[in-house]
């Protein structure tokens, strides 16, 4: 039997968008959700790819020397976010990462990252496991400190943590320590997490 | 001027005048005003009844400790119950109400408690409501319930929202008086992050309520400068309105800020309180003393208090309960009250002092070696009788009495970890003991630090200490610096019905009864008479309590020892600790992908744990929710239907060890399996028992996707962190959960391979020589989609589950219905799912139950013996492998229409029918459209050899017995050649 | 309670899955164990009054296992190791 089955590797597809389905955003809608309170703005990101990077046993200063040169720069450290373009990164445990991209250039960005690491890394596609909000404005503090045990004050640009939301497990990326924050969420829980991020803009604004 | 007793000062906003109601009768009071000193100042001294002799009573204090009254704010669904008068802040448009009267505070029939007093003596209830037992929930707790109650709850939802928030700190100062605002200062100026929390709506502590100066200003005006000094700096946050209720482990800290309480009604979106859970480097407990008082008889009438809340109620507040009072003390310091008191123009009938060399004074009357031995005043006092030096009598008339026994430092957070407080002698009071919480040092009043300059410079001291900051020290601000010796004085001698706890009605008596009954431990006195368990938790009546105890025992205070202080410090409203998790809120919403259109679609929704997910979908014609889910069942079954089952776990599991780690993992082997193949595996817990099921997909060499249940999927992937870091750790494995990364829906049915055909790419084999049974592959559908299919069944038809990225779910849904119009596709719900499962005897989580081994299961043969895993070794205890052991079969009622019963029982066909002769138990049971009666999966002992013996099915719950036969647990198509085709 | 994490400090013991005893750590040999040796694997635990050493998984976190020696009657936490450290110190029995 094994010889009928055909592993159809994805990449080998010139245009990942031929196909003739229309996605949803994670709260359900055609195009992101925007919420403002008192200058704070909440927005939706769906377009953000996502791919996760496991080093694989052995290969560490491989799979580091390969990820260096796939982001142009070095994997950030514990705690750390890389915040640049076209690839950011965030550390998510020992030896592991997730790689960011946009979704318009980078919709196989998960097959990108595993080209670049090859037999060093374990690569899994994670866009559509998450739902991002970006935070942005001034007062932005005084919402984080009701969402999650975080100390966004202590924050710089580029710290990260994973942290609990309403119970979800969450990444928050410091961007802006006074302005702006990036969330990323279990996307099922789009709904709910949008919901407590609104409700705690609205009492700490 | 309808503010009676309003005196001159104060720190009220006297410009704004605030009407407020307390039962029904309109006040004036003004900003800054408390409930407790706007009705003070409007001559109103009766402010609630006792809890057990409904006696008339007044504030005691001026502040959380108050044990009196205790009174019921606002109305509606925002009724709020024993709330005390002496912290609820004065808003425009305040409705109060006393509590626990019949028909009204003025007169309360229940009063004749009072009379009985006899008989509600400690212990009363257990003595007296003993027999017989039946009568206690249906006659005596109702009763006791009705005429102890305290305030009424409004039996409607709270409007408001409480959130909870987190902060953190290098420095966490709790008490802003004079050693805490100077420990701020101190920690501010030397830039470390600060929190400063206060309860009181203005900082200050008792510099607010007194008279003397700190460096040439009045103390009030020192603490507004350093306030206002400590707001320009950003690195100190001031916490006013916010109590600091618990001291927890490892430096945190539990704090409820009143945001909205002060106000009418919350602005949207704002919350009424929230709980902060602080994380603090250091802390410095800040929180002053507590006045003690002297029992006496009849102590507790309505104008006597503690002589500096009266001071308390003069200087800040600018109200006083009555215009002549007197002074009763065993310190220097009520010799205060009456001189702050006289100043305002207040008269001074006597100052009465239990030492006979008390300081004498040119402006009032000092009675040396006296003592108050009665008092008078029904709803009020009136007069005070005072045994004087000489054993003569003498009465005083006054509308208040300031009693003053000395202070007892604020211990109660360095207790919550188990601390126990240390005598001082020179106080005569607990201080702070050694054990204190890693991280908090003691400052002020609260380490006995008495005098205003006392506190002031340990202030200093403490944030010093705790930061390590070097260099030289700050000089502390002028202030006084009178050393403060007291001696104790406890109760009066002879006194009998003289109040130690207020609030829970406890006496002198009480006490004594208590040690003659043999209740003499400290925790026995507590809980025989109540002492101290009232929400006051005894702030101003446990020392007493304790040193008469002491006294009868021949010990002293210290050996007696005291009850441990527990978190809240004052009492924490319900909603406070919920937070928003309320409703639905109560715990974050999982969705599907599907579930947008699943919703237009008019589907009925059942929570899976967090999921959201389809139950049925009735149309309209449809009145009863069995139509659905038979139609569901018998058009999937003729043709094909379609359900989500995203919520499956999908655990990504890639690696050199990949398949060494799954053979691991699984009972049954996996290092074999061959790409593009998926199998069924069975984890097991070490223990044999069999832990979740699922199924794991191999994508590659190094590539598996395993399935979990959805109610497993995060402890099956803990479990698999696990066994990968603590016992493999040499493997290379990498594991990530990609449950929602994809929408996942099975097509089930006949047509369902004729369905896909429409929607996968051509490039794809669709024939079942291309893809087989339990076949899996990456492939493409819709013209270029990446998407995954498996061809498993759980409904053991010809079926498939096909993945794509989440966010194209609602649209493949969407296609798949479309395109599946010619074959009369049908979406099915949960329902139809479970119907579909146990027709084809398929074990899911009623089976897997936590109880049931492999073995039970009918798979036992699956234990690999060729390779150890998880649980293999104990899976093989002979008391688990007896021939009689449960053994999982199919059911059928005898009579077509009689009912299966999960949870029923199975008993022979004859016999008694008893525990002792259960052969096993219906694990699930549903309606089977495809066999039109009831079908049903039970353990049965030794049931695999008992096929076709009638049984009887018994349910003591639904009292029903039917006649059943054991059968084999697929119901449909045994064979399993539908699936296969 | 504080959890000082090797890789992230301190942090909320909220973050965290509590598991028990990290003898669970000891998982016998399979070739060589005895029928006495898993039951007591897989049953018996000390339950002491003072220094513990337990396993706790960082599910808010990084997902690591830790191996956290902690005190029972004070909470007071002396060390935090990376379970899969003290694991490959044990050396591979599985």
């Amino acid at each position: 039997m094994s010889k009928l089955f055909r592993l159809i590797s994805w990449t080998q597809k010139g245009d990942a968008n031929v196909h003739n389905l229309t996605p949803i955003t994670a709260l359900g809608a055609d195009t992101p959700r925007i919420d403002t309170v008192a200058g704070v703005t909440c927005t939706e990101v769906s377009d953000l790819a996502l791919a996760s990077v496991a080093v694989r046993l052995g290969h560490e200063h491989a799979a580091a020397k390969s990820l260096k040169s796939l982001l142009n720069a070095e994997a950030p450290d514990v705690g750390k976010a890389l915040l640049a373009q076209p690839y950011s990164a965030v550390w998510v445990g020992p030896d592991q990462w997730m790689v960011g991209a946009d979704t318009a250039s980078h919709e196989l960005l998960a097959d990108e990252v595993k080209t670049a690491l090859g037999a060093t890394a374990s690569v899994t596609e994670q866009t559509d496991a998450w739902c991002c909000f970006d935070l942005m404005g001034d007062g932005i503090g005084g919402v984080m400190e009701l969402l999650c045990n975080v100390n966004f004050r202590a924050m710089q640009s580029g710290d990260a943590a994973r942290t609990s939301i309403h119970h979800l497990g969450c990444f928050v990326v410091c961007g802006d320590p006074h302005g702006f924050v990036r969330i990323l969420g279990p996307r099922a829980s789009a709904g709910s997490l949008h919901h407590a991020i609104v409700a705690a803009m609205h009492s700490a604004l | 001027m309808t503010q009676k007793n309003r005196l001159q000062g104060g720190q009220i906003d006297r410009a704004t005048s605030w009407k407020f109601h307390f039962d029904g009768k309109q006040y004036e009071g003004h900003p800054g005003d408390t409930l407790a000193s706007a009705l003070l100042a409007n001559n109103v001294r009766l402010m609630g009844r006792s809890f057990k002799y409904h006696r008339p009573r007044g504030p005691l204090t001026a502040g959380s400790e108050e044990p009196n009254a205790i009174v019921q704010l606002r109305g509606g669904a925002r009724q709020e119950p024993n709330t005390r008068a002496t912290t609820a802040e004065l808003f425009n448009g305040l409705m109060a109400k006393s509590q626990n009267r019949f028909p009204s505070l003025a007169f309360d029939a229940m009063a004749i408690n009072d009379r009985f007093s006899n008989f509600l003596t400690a212990g009363f209830y257990y003595k007296t409501f003993m027999w017989p037992a039946a009568f206690w929930e249906k006659i005596y707790e109702p009763i006791i319930r009705k005429a102890a109650g305290l305030g009424a709850l409004s039996m409607k939802e709270d409007p408001d929202v409480y959130d909870k928030g987190f902060r953190h700190c290098d420095l966490l100062i709790i008490g802003a008086g004079p050693s805490g605002l100077m420990a701020a200062l101190t920690a501010g100026r030397a830039g470390s992050d600060v929190i400063l929390a206060d309860e009181d709506f203005r900082m200050g502590g008792r510099l607010n309520a007194e008279t003397f100066g700190v460096d040439n200003m009045t103390g009030a005006d020192w603490a507004a400068q350093t306030v206002a000094e400590l707001r320009t700096m950003p690195n100190v946050r001031l916490m006013p309105r916010t109590t600091v209720i618990g001291a927890f482990d490892h430096g945190i800290y539990g704090a409820v800020e009143r945001v909205s309480d002060h106000i009418h009604t919350p602005d949207a979106g704002k919350p009424r309180q929230i709980l902060w859970r602080i994380y603090a480097g250091k802390t410095i407990l800040a929180a002053g003393s507590t006045e003690r008082p002297i029992a006496f008889e009849n102590n507790d009438r309505p104008g006597i208090m503690l002589a500096a809340s009266l001071r308390a109620y003069a200087n800040r507040w600018a109200a006083t309960p009555a215009q002549r009072i007197a002074v009763f003390t065993n310190n220097d310091d009520g010799h205060r009250t009456a001189a702050d008191l006289q100043a305002k123009g207040v008269k001074i009938a006597a100052v009465v002092d239990t030492r006979a060399d008390a300081p004498r004074s040119d402006n009032f009357e000092v009675l040396q070696g006296a003592q108050v031995v009665d008092t008078k005043g029904r709803l009020g006092l009136t007069f005070a009788e005072v045994k004087l030096a000489d054993g003569t009598m003498r009465t005083l008339e006054c509308g208040a009495l300031g009693v003053s026994g000395g202070w007892n430092p604020n211990v109660h957070l360095t207790c919550h970890q188990r601390g126990r407080p240390a005598w001082n002698e020179d106080l005569a009071a607990f201080g702070p003991g050694a054990d204190l919480p890693p991280g908090m040092s003691v400052a002020g009043a609260a380490n006995g630090d008495m005098s205003t300059h006392g506190a002031l410079s340990s202030g200093i001291k403490a944030a010093r200490a705790a930061l390590g900051l070097k260099g030289k020290a700050p000089k502390a601000p002028e202030a006084e610096d009178t050393p403060v010796t007291q001696t104790p004085f406890w109760y009066v001698e002879g006194c009998s019905r003289a109040w130690l706890d207020q609030q829970n009605d406890v006496t002198v008596k009480d006490v004594k009864l208590s040690h003659q009954e043999g209740f003499r431990s400290v925790e026995h006195l507590k809980r025989y008479t109540t002492l101290g368990m009232a929400t006051d938790q005894g702030k101003t009546s446990n020392m007493g309590g304790l040193a008469i105890m002491a006294e009868l025992a021949g010990k002293s205070i210290p050996e007696v020892g005291t009850t441990i202080f527990r978190p809240p410090y004052t009492p924490t409203a319900i909603g406070t600790l919920a937070g928003r998790m309320r409703g639905q809120e109560f715990h974050p919403t999982r969705l599907t992908p599907s579930h947008f259109w699943a919703k237009e679609r008019g589907a009925v929704f059942v929570e899976v744990g967090n999921w959201l997910r389809a139950q049925w979908f009735p149309l309209p014609q449809e009145t009863h929710w069995r139509e659905s889910v038979d139609r569901e069942v018998s058009q999937t079954r003729a043709s094909v239907g379609v359900c989500d089952c995203t919520t499956l776990g999908k655990i990504d599991v890639q690696g050199v060890d990949a398949a060494t780690f799954l053979n691991k993992i699984y009972c049954n082997g996996f290092a074999k399996l061959a790409v593009g193949k998926v199998r069924y595996g069975l984890m097991l817990r070490e223990d044999g028992i069999a832990m979740d099921d699922g199924t794991a997909a191999r994508l590659a060499e190094d590539h598996f996707v395993v399935t979990t249940t959805t109610a497993n999927a995060g402890r099956v992937y803990q479990h698999m962190e696990f066994v990968r870091q603590c016992l493999m750790p040499d493997l290379d494995v990498q594991l990530i959960s990609t449950t929602e990364a994809w929408a996942q829906y099975a097509v089930a049915g006949p047509n369902s391979r004729a369905l896909l055909q429409k929607i996968v790419d051509p490039d794809t084999d669709m024939s079942n020589e291309g893809f087989p049974f339990m076949a899996c592959a990456n492939i493409t559908v819709c013209g270029g989609l990446r998407a995954r299919l498996f061809r498993i069944s759980f409904s053991g038809e010809l079926a498939y589950e096909i993945a794509v990225p989440a966010r194209y779910g609602d649209a493949l849904m969407r296609r798949l219905m479309s395109e599946g119009e010619e074959f009369n596709v049908v979406p099915y719900g949960t329902e139809a799912l479970g119907v579909m499962r146990i027709e084809k005897g398929h074990a899911a989580g009623n089976e897997l139950n936590g109880t049931t081994t492999a073995n039970n299961l009918g798979m036992g043969r699956m234990v690999s013996k060729a390779k150890d895993s998880i649980g293999s070794k104990l899976s093989e205890r002979p008391g688990l492998n007896e021939t009689d052991a449960l053994k999982l079969v199919g059911v059928r009622p005898v009579n077509d229409s009689d009912k299966i019963t999960a949870g029923g029982h199975m008993m022979n066909a004859n016999g008694e029918m008893n525990a002792a002769t259960d052969q096993g138990y219906v694990t699930s049971a549903a309606y089977s459209p495809s066999l039109g009666c009831m079908v049903g999966l039970a353990f049965v002992k030794d049931g695999s050899e008992r096929m076709g013996e009638r049984m009887r099915l018994t349910s003591p719950v639904t009292d029903l017995t039917v006649d059943v036969e054991v059968v084999s647990a697929h119901f449909v198509d045994p064979e399993g050649g539908r699936q296969r085709a | 309670m504080i959890i000082n994490h090797p890789l992230l400090g301190p942090r909320d013991s909220a973050e965290f899955v509590y598991l028990g005893d990290a003898s669970l750590m000891e998982r016998p040999d399979p070739e060589t164990a005895s029928a006495e040796d898993w039951h007591a694997y897989a049953y018996l635990r000390d339950n002491p009054a003072g220094p513990h050493r337990e396993l706790w998984w960082h599910e808010g976190g990084d997902r690591s296992w830790l191996v956290v020696t902690r005190n029972t009657v004070t909470h007071e936490i002396t060390k935090v190791e990376m379970a899969r450290d003290v694991a490959r110190k044990l050396g591979s029995k599985a």
